[in-house]
C-alpha cells in the first residue's frame, strides 16, 4: 500500500512543478466541467430511475432493471462525486479546502434528511390532520388513540416487552458467551454458531417456525406441535396457546421468538467482550480464593458492563419497534397488541393517516431519552479514544 | 478429583458441556422441525409430529412437492427474483454514499462536523414508522408516483440504512492510521484520489460487514416492502408472510416457502459471518 502511494508521487510532483501555483488559483475548466458533470449525472439518474418506475416494459425483463440499478447506482454515485470532485478541485484552494468536507457529506445527510428528519417533523404535522392529511382536525387524533383500551393495551404489553426481552437476551447472551468459552476450540465453534444461525431469518421465517412449535390438534389426535406434545405428554389438555391472555401467557410466547432470534447477536458482542477481560485479573481472583461464580460476578461482569449497555440499549430500540412478529402471529388479537402493530393497522388497513402519525409521535417521544443516552454515550467514547 | 485437560491445556468443563449443548440443541430443534416438515406429505405432516418421521425415517413418507408446490403454485419464484432485485441494489447504494461521508467525518476537519455526526447518531435510533405516511404521499400518487415500483423501497432503504453505514464505516476508518492519509496528501493526490486509493480498499471489512448486515435487514423486511410494493413487485417474504395468514389450505406449502426465503439470507450470513461479526465488535465494544 505505501509502496504504491510513493511510487506515485514523483509522477504528482512533476506535473505541479511546471506552474507550482496553479492549485491556488480558480480554474474555470474544472468548475465548468464539474457542474456541468453533476447536474448531467442528477438529471440522467433521475430519469433513468424514473423510467425504472413508469415504463418498466422498456427493460424487457425484472434482471435488466436489477442490473441497470446496480451499474447506474454505484456507477451514477462514483461519478457524481468525481465532478463534484472536479468543481471543488477547480475553486481557489483555501475556498475548495473549506467546502471539500461538505461536498462529501453533502449527499448522504440530503438522503438522511429526505427521509428521516424531514418525515419526523412533517409526520409531527400529520398528527394533528385527518384521515388523509388534507384538513387539520387540531387534537382529535390524540383524543381518539388516548381514548381507546386498544391502545393503552398495547402500552402495556411494549411496556412489558421491554421488561422482559432485552433483559433476557442479554442474560442468555452472557450465559452462552461464558459457557461457551469454557469449550475446547471446537466446541465453542459449533455452539456459537448454532445460537447465531436464528439472526439470519427474518421476522416472518421465525413466526411460522414457532407456529409449528405452538400449533394444536384437537384432544385426542396426535399433536404435531412440539410444546402440545410435550404438554399432554405431561398428562395436559392440549390448549391453543397464543389464544391464552391469562398472566400475558401468548405475548410472552411471542417474546421467545424474539429473544430466539437475537440471542446470537447479544452473544456475539458480549463473547468478543468475555476474551477481551485481562487474564490476569481473572488469576489473581483465584489465587485470593475466589469460586468460579464469585469471579464471574465481581471481576468478569464489572469489566464487560460497557458492552452489556450497548447490547442492552441495541436490543431494546428493536423490541420498542417490534412489529413483525405480532403482525404475523396474532396481529394484535387476544391481547396481544404493540404500538408498532397498532399504528400499522391504523395506516395500512384502517387508512387513517392522523391517528397512525399520532401512534408515531408517542414513539417517538419515547425514544428521546434513547437519542440522548446515544449521543452522550457517543461523546464519552470519543473522549476516551 | 481429578478433571480431564483439553488440547490447549485448560481443563474440561463437565457443567459447560452439558449446558451448552442443551442450549444448542434449544436453539436449533425449532428450526429442524420446520426442515424436517417441509419435507413430510400433507397427511403425515398433520396426523403426527414431525420427531416420528425423524425417529423412523423409513417409515415416512418423503416429498419434495412441498417446495415445487410453494415455488411455482404459491408463486415464491416471482417473489424470489423481486427480493434479489430489491435487495442488492439497496446494499450497494447506501456504501457508496456512506463511504464519502465517513472519509470526512474521519479524517477531515470543518466547522459543524461534530453536530452532524450528532445528528446522523441521534437518527439512527428515531423509529423508521416515522417516515411512512410522509414518503407515501412523496413517492405516491399525489407526489412522484413511483409508489409501488422497486425504485421506492430502494431509495427508502437507502436512507434508512445510511446512518448506520455512515456510523460503522466512520468507527473503522478512526482505526485507520491518519499518517497514510496525510502522507497521500504531502504526495500531492486529492480527497478523491486518497479515497478511491486508499481508503475505500483498506475499508473492505467494514464494508463488506455492513453489505453483509444491510443485505439481511433488506431481504428480511416485512414492513416496507408491504406498504411500498405493489403486488407484482413484493418480495418472497410478503409472500411467505399472505401464505401464512391463508389458514387451512397449502399448509403444507408453508413450511417449505418459509424454507425457500431463509435459505438464502442464510448463505449469505454463513460465508460472510466472519467480515460481520469483526464489523459488529470493532464498532459498538469499546467498553
Amino acid at each position: 500500500m505505501t509502496a504504491d502511494t510513493s511510487a506515485a508521487a514523483p509522477r504528482q510532483r512533476l506535473r505541479t512543478e511546471d506552474d507550482p501555483d496553479a492549485h491556488l488559483r480558480t480554474n474555470p475548466i474544472k468548475i465548468g466541467i464539474g457542474i456541468v458533470g453533476m447536474i448531467a449525472v442528477i438529471w440522467g439518474l433521475a430519469n433513468l430511475f424514473l423510467a425504472f418506475g413508469y415504463y418498466p416494459e422498456w427493460f424487457g425483463n425484472k434482471f435488466v432493471i436489477g442490473i441497470l440499478a446496480i451499474v447506474a447506482g454505484v456507477g451514477g454515485a462514483a461519478l457524481l462525486f468525481y465532478f463534484l470532485n472536479m468543481f471543488v478541485e477547480g475553486l481557489p484552494r483555501r475556498l475548495s479546502e473549506g467546502v471539500i468536507p461538505y461536498a462529501f457529506i453533502l449527499p448522504g445527510l440530503l438522503l438522511v434528511g429526505l427521509m428521516l428528519i424531514y418525515p419526523t417533523f412533517q409526520t409531527i404535522n400529520y398528527s394533528f390532520a385527518n384521515a388523509d392529511s388534507t384538513a387539520y382536525v387540531g387534537l382529535q387524533n390524540y383524543k381518539t388513540i388516548f381514548g381507546s383500551s386498544e391502545f393503552w393495551q398495547s402500552i402495556v404489553n411494549n411496556i412489558l416487552w421491554l421488561l422482559i426481552v432485552p433483559a433476557l437476551v442479554v442474560a442468555f447472551g452472557v450465559i452462552v458467551a461464558v459457557l461457551a468459552d469454557k469449550l475446547s476450540a471446537t466446541g465453542e465453534k459449533v455452539a456459537k454458531s448454532m445460537v447465531f444461525l436464528p439472526m439470519a431469518i427474518s421476522a416472518v421465517g421465525a413466526s411460522a417456525i414457532w407456529l409449528l412449535v405452538y400449533a394444536y390438534n384437537n384432544p385426542g389426535q396426535p399433536q404435531t406441535g412440539l410444546l402440545n406434545a410435550i404438554w399432554t405428554g405431561l398428562g395436559g389438555d392440549p390448549q391453543t396457546w397464543l389464544a391464552i391472555d391469562t398472566l400475558k401467557l401468548n405475548s410472552i410466547l411471542l417474546m421467545v421468538i424474539l429473544i430466539w432470534l437475537q440471542a446470537g447477536f447479544a452473544m456475539v458482542l458480549l463473547s468478543s467482550a468475555i476474551k477481551g477481560v485481562p487474564e490476569d485479573t481473572v488469576e489473581a481472583a483465584r489465587i485470593d480464593g475466589a469460586g468460579e461464580f464469585q469471579i464471574f460476578w465481581q471481576v468478569i461482569i464489572p469489566q464487560i458492563k460497557g458492552t452489556i449497555i450497548t447490547v442492552f440499549v441495541t436490543v431494546f430500540i428493536t423490541v420498542l419497534k417490534v412489529f413483525d412478529i405480532v403482525y404475523v402471529t396474532t396481529n394484535g388479537a387476544y391481547g396481544t397488541n404493540v404500538i408498532a402493530n397498532l399504528f400499522f393497522n391504523k395506516l395500512f388497513a384502517a387508512s387513517e393517516a392522523g391517528q397512525a402519525t399520532a401512534i408515531v409521535v408517542v414513539l417517538l417521544i419515547a425514544v428521546i431519552p434513547l437519542i440522548w443516552y446515544q449521543v452522550k454515550h457517543f461523546r464519552d467514547e470519543e473522549a476516551g479514544r | 478429583m481429578s478433571r480431564s485437560l483439553m488440547k490447549d491445556g485448560r481443563p474440561r468443563s463437565p457443567f459447560s458441556i452439558v449446558t451448552m449443548t442443551i442450549l444448542a440443541l434449544l436453539w436449533t430443534i425449532p428450526t429442524l422441525g420446520l426442515l424436517v416438515t417441509s419435507f413430510r406429505t400433507r397427511d403425515d405432516a398433520a396426523t403426527s409430529g414431525w420427531w416420528t418421521a425423524l425417529f423412523n425415517p423409513f417409515g415416512a413418507d418423503w416429498t419434495t412437492s412441498n417446495y415445487s408446490g410453494a415455488w411455482t403454485g404459491a408463486d415464491l419464484s416471482s417473489g424470489f427474483v423481486n427480493s434479489i432485485i430489491v435487495a442488492i441494489p439497496a446494499t450497494v447504494i447506501p456504501i457508496m454514499f456512506a463511504a464519502f461521508a465517513a472519509y470526512a467525518f474521519t479524517f477531515m476537519d470543518f466547522p459543524f462536523k461534530e453536530f452532524f455526526f450528532l445528528l446522523i447518531i441521534a437518527v439512527m435510533v428515531v423509529p423508521i414508522q416515522v417516515a411512512f405516511q410522509p414518503m407515501l404521499n412523496i413517492l405516491g400518487p399525489r407526489g412522484l408516483g413511483i409508489s409501488g415500483q422497486y425504485i421506492a423501497v430502494w431509495l427508502l432503504h437507502t436512507g434508512f440504512g445510511m446512518p448506520l453505514c455512515i456510523y460503522t464505516l466512520r468507527n473503522y476508518m478512526s482505526t485507520l492510521p491518519r499518517s497514510v492519509v496525510e502522507s497521500a496528501k504531502i504526495d500531492g493526490c486529492s480527497h478523491f484520489q486518497t479515497f478511491w486509493r486508499l481508503v475505500a480498499p483498506m475499508s473492505i471489512p467494514a464494508i463488506a460487514a455492513f453489505a453483509t448486515l444491510q443485505f439481511l435487514w433488506v431481504w428480511n423486511d416485512l414492513l416496507i416492502a408491504k406498504l411500498f410494493l405493489k403486488s407484482e413487485n413484493t418480495t418472497v417474504i410478503v409472500k411467505l408472510q399472505q401464505l401464512l395468514g391463508s389458514q387451512g389450505q397449502g399448509q403444507e406449502l408453508l413450511t417449505a416457502g418459509a424454507f425457500i426465503t431463509i435459505i438464502v439470507p442464510m448463505i449469505v450470513f454463513v460465508t460472510l459471518q466472519r467480515y460481520m461479526i469483526r464489523g459488529m465488535t470493532s464498532g459498538a465494544v469499546k467498553g
